[in-house]
């Protein structure tokens, strides 16, 4: 879980890369940059996650 | 994919003044790195303290080593060659490829070489941030082994994107995005990247050895020297001080008029930030605590790094109290709620104070675009240099075991690793959670 996290996050940095070359009106940019960092964060939370339930599995 | 010649903006000439000033404000910044050191050290426990401050050591002189050999070229300062892809009809900067060595350090613009100077002291900061938040129980060998990876392949790949011409600097002139990324003082390659490093190194060593029991909440492991804390953030604050001077200088291309307010906007950042987490802390347990104050007011030099060049004393305090403010309360989070076991609290304290730092920039500049090329450069932090950091450490972990075994945690770092204690004449209390 940990690293579908982790995995998830690259793709979120692709798309605000993908919101710079191909919006070029500011709002729409910005919009698609937001929706990229909202994905990283999703993947941040994954991976936290993903840690936490490792911990209490061992536990 | 194509190496060119470098494409980045020129800066723009310095004086022997200006140049006399950089070079003497970038002696104090290893203050900033004695500073870490010290709280790292007084953070973890009496039995690893001397494991601690060797581990300092020992990682700022493999991460200076290996940035000279091999380091420094990928971060491209000293110029010669980039690699520059081309896509979506743009070009992005995204390597540097000087030579090998630091040949033709010499011969040099001097503003090169005191940009290499600032990256040498950026680099030995960001490899000991993550070092503390391993603290009591990873190996020496693991925490050297780590540097040489942060110093030879990660730093410089932010460095080069973010002050040496890459794409991340370079999106003003590509996107107009306002003057491209910024980031004067190392809040993103430096703090930012060190707290993300050392979020890798919490989760890849795990948690000292009782700190979360079966039932109840963790345990509360307090840091053994709150006067090497406390005095570590004083000394920190005179290198801050030069080092946000001397980044407002080679990367923002401040004018000498501008250093004075550089210097007081970090000293309130600092000073709002302390101020907030002695109040909360007040208002949470009844009473200010020591070390998170400590953590509070790194925070806010931390958070300073970004764009005390560009905040107003106004926007400065604002910048420190939300700091200070948001340190106490992640600290208590990432231990009680997420089992994060970070003993210097570097992951708050250099990771979110970093992040923040560079947001706050964004709302500060005056340039058009400015707060979005900050969240691509914030991005970029999170979905490329995160993954990457865990993925390298992971590897490097089955090849050198990070953690030391449980009889090294038991008997401390100091003797498990160097054989002699730091404080030879004190009798060690037996440790209630190893019954």
């Amino acid at each position: 879980m940990k690293y579908a996290g982790l995995l998830v996050m690259p793709a979120g940095f692709f798309l605000t890369l993908a919101a710079l070359v191909l919006f070029a009106d500011p709002p729409r940019r910005a919009a698609f940059v937001l929706c990229g960092l909202a994905v990283e964060v999703l993947g941040l939370v994954v991976a936290v996650r993903g840690h936490v339930s490792a911990r209490g599995a061992r536990v | 994919m194509n190496p060119v010649p470098p494409m980045s903006a020129a800066a723009p000439a310095m004086s022997d003044t200006v140049l006399a000033l950089t070079f003497a404000l970038l002696l104090l910044a290893p203050l900033a790195i004695a500073g870490v050191a010290l709280i790292n050290c007084g953070l973890g426990r009496s039995r690893s303290a001397a494991q601690a401050l060797v581990g300092n050591l020992a990682l700022v002189a493999v991460a200076v080593i290996v940035f000279a050999l091999l380091g420094a070229s990928f971060a491209g300062t000293l110029g010669t060659a980039e690699i520059v892809v081309h896509a979506g009809g743009k070009t992005w900067n995204v390597l540097g490829l000087g030579r090998f060595l630091l040949r033709g350090l010499g011969g040099a613009d001097p503003h090169a070489q005191l940009a290499l100077l600032f990256e040498f002291t950026a680099v030995a900061m960001a490899v000991i941030i993550p070092w503390g938040s391993g603290a009591d129980r990873w190996r020496l060998a693991a925490g050297c082994a780590s540097a040489a990876v942060l110093a030879g392949i990660v730093f410089p790949l932010a460095a080069h994107w973010i002050w040496a011409g890459g794409w991340l600097q370079m999106l003003g002139a590509n996107f107009t995005l306002g003057d491209g990324f910024i980031d004067g003082g190392g809040a993103a390659s430096v703090h930012a990247l060190g707290g993300l490093s050392a979020l890798a190194v919490a989760w890849i060593a795990g948690p000292r050895r009782g700190k979360f029991p079966k039932e109840g909440l963790s345990l509360a492991m307090p840091g053994h020297n709150a006067v090497y804390v406390l005095f570590g953030c004083l000394l920190a604050l005179v290198g801050w001080l030069a080092w946000n001077a001397a980044g407002a200088i080679l990367w923002m291309h401040a004018p000498m008029s501008a250093l004075p307010g550089t210097a007081v906007s970090t000293l309130l950042s600092a000073c709002a930030a302390l101020v907030a987490t002695f109040a909360v802390t007040r208002f949470r347990f009844g009473k200010p605590d020591a070390s998170l104050c400590a953590n509070g007011w790194l925070a806010g030099l931390v958070a300073s790094s970004a764009c005390a060049s560009l905040a107003t004393p106004a926007e400065s305090i604002i910048l420190g109290v939300v700091a200070g403010i948001f340190t106490p309360l992640m600290v208590e989070a990432l231990e009680l709620a997420l089992s994060i076991d970070d003993p210097s609290g570097g992951v708050t304290v250099h990771g979110a104070a970093g992040l923040w730092g560079l947001l706050a920039a964004g709302f500060f500049a005056p340039g058009q675009g400015q707060l979005l090329a900050q969240l691509v450069g914030i991005a970029a932090l999170l979905g490329v240099m995160l993954p990457l950091v865990y993925l390298l450490f992971a590897l490097l972990n089955r090849m050198v075991p990070f953690r030391a075994d449980s009889d090294g945690e038991r008997i401390g770092m100091d003797l498990h690793e160097l054989g002699g204690g730091a404080y030879p004449e004190f009798v060690i209390h037996r440790d209630e959670s190893y019954r």
